[in-house]
């Protein structure tokens, strides 16, 4: 039996609901554990991040205006599309090089993950939100709105754990994001693009690139339209995000690259991540005749 | 709807045929000629002996000195502030640190006669808004914070907390006293300690309140006030002790502090600049409406944050409401703060005369038509007419930038839609007013405007339990409310 000449997949990002290589045309090795070649990587460019950006941006509005049970939902169906293919997903982060049981075990928790806020979406109102009982005759009461478009920098490590737990707090609320996979274990992020576009999330509000974080940092710190940045990154990195967060008072939360974090904990999820990339909007009307 | 066809009412003109007589508030505001630095409990003279006068605005008279603290000062403070904390402030139980906040809102009722003629003698704002407004206000924060003291557990299901420590604040001159209590408030409530810095020209009710914190038997260094301009205040948000800072202000010196603070990892919340819209739809009560607009742009002389400065009113009552706007600004009076009578004090200080002059001329310059009161102005001081721009467009620099003065710009609209566009087009996101009759559109409206605050049939309305605070480069952060309160407490 002659030997099958097997298709090779270039691995795309997932923007704005459809699949792109770079504009830049340029591609990085990725090898697996063993030092093989495996696929060229997108390395993605400002233009790109910015174009993403503007991908959200269309998503934007229908998202956030999606009825919190909707969006229950759609992340619930986010877990049934990812929990089919959990295997491939295992065997991508095995690149990385560790045990199966290790990858399974990540891939099992991202799953929880997003079962997790599939849960919150129709209730985080209740509990941030609030009636206020001011000693004046108005009705007065404060709900939550989502920021806008958020960007994300995901660290090296757990590719698809953090990766998954830094976008859902954001998108839970109505947000969109444009997330960077880790720059060293990108597929993972791949494979989450091609499972986003069979759920039933609308295209551009999950955006994922690959590439260098050196490439796209100041980018990140600089464009106006995101509103937040959410990121695990190293001292240097904090700095210039912050320092371009101010130019347009963005919303910053950086956790540190050079702590370790434990994604698996229950500690990395739950309603204050969300009450991070919420504004909340207060309003006053007159009681009376 | 079919158009009201109404004949305009005739308008009573009474000339000169009354004068008011002056009504000066009187009462003693019990000033000392010199003003140290409250620090550890005590008031202490700057290291560097220099001192800068405080003057009464709406006569250029010198109304004391005030220390001028130095980053020397400033670190005394801070260690006084964190020695507080871990001796004594952090580790008491919240229900003893509620019972001090309730002191210190009671001993603010009692003195609230005194702290008000102190308000407005430094800061130029009528009597009538520091004694009915501001020091009440200030107060009612001090009752609500305390009793959250000991509910902490409450404030956020699920979430474990804790005080940061040594908060450093620093609050803007519009409103001194009510602006310190937003700040010390809560912080107090949740366990940290403050170094407090003071806008440079209304520094004294700040001092004042360190007076309060004696008599309440504060322990010292919780609360430690730190008086001087730009630099000093640089020097309470750089220490290395304040691990969270709460700034208000404008917001270009909010990104000035987010740069300076942009290599460390502290916390911050951003109380900043405003360009609010006040939307007006042709079914809203018309009389209400335009006693609102001009409270919510004359309030304070229009030093306020989230003042309703553009007025977008839909095409088809634009004249009547301009008619009726241009009636109602002949009549506010405008002059000696200290009077009862007095709806419309002074300017804070000669810069932000100049500013205003300046922003008011372009409007000029571009071509928006302008209407002043017919008021005749004291002739020392600084005072500025309540005015009128109609005829604005969205490029004008007077519907753009934030003048933090007593000028309205007035633009129109025809639907909802571009109502909503106007009022949205702005890097500012802090406040906004909505008037109709309709609630759906108020309840669409306050959904799509992108604004912190939204009042609706109402404007310019505070409360201690209302968090208040921006969308986008109006800050971040709340204050007010539970939501502000967290703001203030973090994960140990």
């Amino acid at each position: 039996m002659s030997q099958r000449l097997l298709i090779t997949k270039t691995p795309k990002c997932y923007v704005g609901g459809a699949f792109i290589r770079s504009e830049s045309g340029r591609v990085a090795e990725l090898h697996d554990a063993s030092g093989a070649f495996f696929a060229n990587i997108a390395q993605c460019t400002r233009k790109d991040l910015r174009n993403a950006v503007e991908a959200a941006a269309k998503a934007g509005p229908g998202w956030a205006k999606r009825t919190a049970f909707n969006r229950g939902q759609i992340l619930y169906r986010m877990a049934e599309m990812i929990e089919a293919r959990s295997l491939e997903l295992a065997e991508a982060i095995m690149l990385g090089g560790g045990s199966k049981a290790e990858a399974a075990r990540e891939v099992a928790a991202s799953i929880e993950r997003i079962v997790h806020y599939a849960g919150w979406t129709d209730k985080y109102e209740q509990i941030l939100g609030s009636v206020n009982p001011v000693a004046s005759p108005h009705f007065n009461f404060t709900v939550t709105e989502p920021m806008g478009i958020i960007g994300i920098i995901a660290p090296d490590d757990s590719p698809l754990l953090a990766l998954i737990s830094l976008i859902l707090p954001a998108i839970t609320s109505g947000n969109c994001v444009v997330a960077l996979a880790s720059q060293t274990q990108p597929y993972p992020s791949i494979l989450l693009g091609e499972m986003l576009a069979t759920s039933d999330l609308p295209g551009g509000v999950v955006n994922l690139l690959t590439g260098q974080r050196s490439d796209l940092i100041h980018t990140f710190a600089t464009h106006e339209h995101l509103r937040g940045i959410s990121g695990v990154v190293n001292a240097s990195d904090r700095k210039q995000l912050k320092l371009g967060a101010a130019e347009s008072v963005k919303r910053v939360r950086l956790q540190k690259s050079e702590e370790a974090i434990d994604w698996f904990a229950d500690s990395a999820q739950g309603l204050y991540d969300i009450r991070e990339w919420i504004e909340f909007k207060t309003t006053w009307h007159p009681i009376g005749a | 709807m079919a158009k009201k066809i109404t004949k305009p009412t005739p308008e009573l003109v009474f000339g000169d045929l009354w004068e008011f007589d002056p009504a000066p508030e009187t009462a003693d505001p019990k000033l000392k000629k010199r003003y140290d630095l409250f620090i550890n409990g005590s008031f202490v003279p700057p290291r560097s002996g220099k001192y800068f006068p405080t003057i009464n605005p709406a006569n250029e008279t010198m109304i004391a000195d005030i220390a001028q603290a130095d980053a020397a000062d400033v670190d005394v403070a801070c260690k006084a502030a964190q020695k507080a904390f871990t001796s004594v402030w952090g580790k008491m139980p919240g229900k003893e640190r509620g019972k001090y906040l309730y002191r210190i809102a009671r001993l603010l009722q009692d003195h609230a006669r005194e702290f008000a003629i102190a308000e407005t003698l430094d800061g130029g704002k009528p009597i009538k808004e520091s004694r009915d407004f501001d020091i009440p206000m200030a107060a009612a924060h001090f009752f609500y914070h305390a009793g959250w003291a000991d509910k902490l557990e409450y404030l956020a299901p699920g979430r474990q907390l804790a005080p940061h420590g040594v908060v450093g604040q620093v609050i803007p001159w519009n409103f001194p006293l009510l602006m310190l209590a937003w700040k010390i408030a809560p912080a107090l409530a949740a366990g940290n300690c403050v170094v407090l810095k003071p806008a440079e020209t209304t520094s004294i009710t700040a001092l004042k309140f360190g007076e309060i914190c004696q008599e309440a038997g504060l322990p010292n260094g919780v609360v430690n006030i730190v008086s001087g301009a730009g630099e000093t205040g640089a020097a309470v948000i750089n220490h290395p002790l304040t691990t969270k800072v709460a700034f208000t202000g404008s917001t270009e010196v909010g990104k000035i502090i987010m740069r300076s603070l942009a290599g460390t990892e502290k916390k911050m919340t951003m109380e900043l600049g405003g360009k609010a819209a006040n939307i007006v739809f042709d079914d809203a009560p018309l009389d209400q409406a335009v006693e609102a607009i001009v409270n919510g742009i004359f309030f304070n002389q229009g030093h306020v944050c989230c003042a309703g400065s553009r007025l977008l009113v839909q095409e088809s009552v634009a004249e009547q409401v301009l008619a009726k706007l241009k009636r109602r600004i002949a009549v506010l009076r405008v002059g000696d703060p200290m009077d009862k009578n007095t709806d419309h004090g002074a300017i804070n200080s000669r810069e932000q005369l100049a500013k205003i002059t300046e922003l008011v001329k372009s409007g000029v310059a571009e071509g928006a038509e302008m209407h002043q009161s017919a008021c005749r102005l004291p002739t020392k001081g600084f005072f500025f007419k309540p005015t009128l721009f109609s005829g604005v467009s969205m490029s004008h620099r007077i519907a753009r930038e934030e003048i933090f003065g007593p000028v309205l710009s007035i633009l129109t609209f025809r639907t909802l839609e571009e109502a909503v566009e106007k009022a949205n087009n702005t890097a500012f996101g802090l406040s906004a007013g909505v008037w109709t009759d309709k609630g759906s559109r108020i309840l669409k409206m306050s959904t799509l405007l992108k604004a912190g605050v939204v009042w609706a049939n109402t404007y310019n309305k505070f409360d201690p339990t209302s968090p208040f605070g921006g969308y986008k480069e109006s800050g971040f952060g709340r204050e007010g409310g539970k939501q502000g309160l967290l703001d203030y407490l973090k994960q140990p």
